[in-house]
């Protein structure tokens, strides 16, 4: 692996033709390398792959090394100092607050919206008649395109958009609570009050996601044989019994790739935040780890520092993924529905 | 379900399951039940498409109002519609230049991530060599990778060649991290194509460059639709690379202007010209959204379920 890791990268980015005779498998030794042949290597494979190196992958191994030093980034002095940023970090209270806010964001957020996404696209799918053939919703198409629709408005409009809505005096949620006699909500400030700025937020991420994953599942739903939904019936399942033991484990798949996705996502949340809470929200409830690392760098230039907070964010992005794959496997082999 | 027991399973010669269905039932007769369900799921999605439809129409309305109407009520119809908000926005925030800027680094960007990525996975999906596997592990990275973990190399990356705060940087960077999901995708959809066409084509006298653009490019271009909007909806949404990467503004894009437009109309209290901006904003996005939402939704099934 270690091996192939120098040989793949070295070839990616240098020298041609020793990389090409490396790249030749058999099938390529049997003939004779042309000109074509060997222009569309250079071309196809090494010129995009040594790109992609330069812009995203160097970058991310730069960031590793870079974490462990006190480099401030504007003078090329740089002390390698172990692991004292990583340190650091575990007793900087800001950033543990920041790493709590994610983790708690990351629970919340991909439960509840897959929960609500894929609770739509159950009602959409098999909440039309059972008469004859298993049929979705009448009319679901304009759920669908309506639910859809923040996801091509851009995060940080969305943002914006809330922000307004979420307003102590002219916003519209107040306007809305106080019409209905709820006078202690006059000039409440949701994004101000600790108590409610974190789910404030999250709402609005929310808000934003489930239409997409709602059309996701949808799909999923969909690709599953009507047989197999015939057959539950058949059989005697209801509804809630379709869905939890046929639907879901047959759709397993997307669902674990909704929640990588989500996750991912929610343990970013640095759009969302630089609309709603640019500031870390009340009491830092709000602040996120990218914030914290965006300031790090580039307003306080502690280089060394803000990159040893990517680490951290990478590794708990990589413990989260793995996490689901392992929850997807506890949970998946047994309950296998054949197909 | 009773219709069920009748249409599905008439044909079963066997009457066995049959009776199962009554007992099964216990709560009234099915269609009733049918209907309490229909109705049940119709309420629940009309709550939740107002949920989503309400915000937008407010901001609509309150793009059409002065400030001192927007602090008076977030209810009352402005009463004069006229258009001074948005003749605000696109002159003294500049969203019309904002706007070509985005059109200029998004379609860029696209063009060479496309080009690259259907090469790329199309080398990767026709011939197995030593390394393969480990690029495609490299690609796995930077999708899974937070962007934020190579921020600030990329910062200095960008600075060692020029290209700091300028749309041809961010042009290379959106699409070398559109990169490896582009590949991804059309990876999968290569593998799909039949070989026996390539080798055809080989057997005809076609060398690797005719092959591929001239037969093998042209029947993935369904999937190379499908990518292209995905990537489109994704890099038009970016926000992050450019505040950290571009910080010119007159080089800004549209995300960013509207991000530093919003901090500005926090001191000068324009909420009118802010709204109007949400709206320029959006309003072009959700028109192609109208016109293509078929194709982008089937998209969007596609490419998770890759």
């Amino acid at each position: 692996m270690t091996t192939l890791a120098s040989g793949g990268v070295a070839s990616g980015v240098s020298a041609p033709p020793g990389g090409l005779r490396r790249i030749g498998s058999a099938r390529w030794r049997r003939r004779n390398l042309t000109f074509d042949k060997i222009s569309f290597f250079l071309v196809f494979l090494v010129i995009p792959v040594a790109f992609y190196i330069g812009f995203v992958v160097s970058p991310f191994v730069q960031a590793a090394y870079f974490s462990l030093t006190d480099w401030t980034g504007f003078t090329p002095a740089m002390n390698f100092i172990g692991l004292s940023n990583y340190a650091k970090l575990f007793t900087d209270s800001t950033f543990l607050q920041a790493m709590g806010n994610n983790i708690l964001m990351a629970i919340v957020v991909p439960i509840v919206t897959l929960g609500l996404a894929m609770f739509f696209a159950t009602l959409v799918t098999v909440g039309g008649s059972t008469r004859g053939n298993i049929k979705g919703l009448r009319n679901s198409s304009f759920y669908r395109v309506i639910s859809f629709f923040p996801y091509v408005i851009p995060a940080i409009v969305i943002g914006l958009i809330w922000s307004q809505i979420y307003d102590p005096s002219a916003g519209l949620l107040n306007g809305i609570l106080t019409r209905l006699g709820l006078e202690q909500f006059t000039s409440f400030a949701w994004l101000g009050d600790p108590r409610t700025a974190r789910w404030a937020v999250m709402f609005v991420i929310i808000w934003g996601l489930v239409g997409f994953y709602m059309v996701l599942f949808i799909a999923a739903i969909k690709g599953v044989p009507a047989e197999v939904f015939e057959a539950a019936r058949i059989d005697g399942a209801g509804r809630f019994r379709t869905a939890v033991s046929i639907t879901i484990p047959l759709i397993r798949e997307n669902v674990q790739t909704a929640f990588i996705y989500i996750g991912i996502l929610a343990l970013d949340a640095f759009v969302y935040m630089a609309a709603l809470e640019p500031g870390g929200g009340p009491d830092n409830t709000t602040l996120v780890m990218a914030q914290q690392l965006f300031t790090t760098a580039f307003a306080r230039g502690q280089f060394g520092y803000a990159c040893a907070m990517g680490v951290v964010l990478a590794v708990i992005t990589l413990a989260y993924a793995g996490l689901v794959f392992a929850v997807n496997r506890i949970f998946g082999g047994k309950s296998e529905v054949g197909e | 379900m009773t219709q069920i027991s009748q249409v599905g399973a008439a044909p079963v010669p066997s009457g066995e399951r049959v009776p199962f269905e009554p007992a099964e039932a216990g709560e009234g007769p099915r269609t009733a039940g049918d209907k309490a369900v229909t109705g049940f799921s119709h309420g629940i999605l009309i709550i939740w498409s107002i949920l989503v439809i309400l915000p937008l129409i407010w901001v609509l309305m309150s793009s059409f109002k002065t400030s001192s109407e927007i602090f008076a009520s977030p209810f009352a119809l402005p009463q004069r519609w006229s258009f001074d908000n948005y003749v605000n926005a696109w002159t003294t925030a500049g969203i019309g230049s904002f706007f070509v800027n985005s059109v200029i680094v998004v379609v860029g960007a696209l063009i060479l991530t496309m080009l690259f990525g259907s090469m790329s996975a199309y080398v990767l999906a026709r011939f197995t060599f030593p390394g393969s596997r480990l690029l495609y592990y490299l690609m796995l990275a930077g999708l899974t990778f937070p962007i934020f973990l190579a921020i600030v190399p990329l910062f200095f990356v960008l600075r060692g060649i020029g290209l700091l705060n300028t749309l041809p940087g961010l042009i290379l960077t959106y699409a070398a991290f559109a990169f490896p999901f582009t590949v991804f995708f059309l990876y999968a959809f290569f593998r799909s194509l039949s070989k026996s066409i390539a080798e055809a084509a080989a057997v005809d006298g076609a060398g690797e460059w005719r092959t591929f653009f001239q037969i093998m490019l042209p029947m993935a271009k369904p999937g190379l639709a499908t990518v292209a909007i995905l990537n489109f909806v994704g890099l038009w949404n970016q926000f992050l690379l450019p505040i950290a990467l571009n910080t010119n503004p007159d080089n800004y894009v549209l995300t960013q202007a509207m991000a530093s437009f919003a901090s500005q109309a926090g001191y000068s209290v324009d909420f009118g010209a802010l709204f109007a901006a949400v709206v320029i904003t959006v309003v072009p996005v959700l028109i192609i959204y109208l016109i293509f939402q078929r194709q982008l939704q089937g998209s969007v099934s596609q490419g998770v379920s890759k």
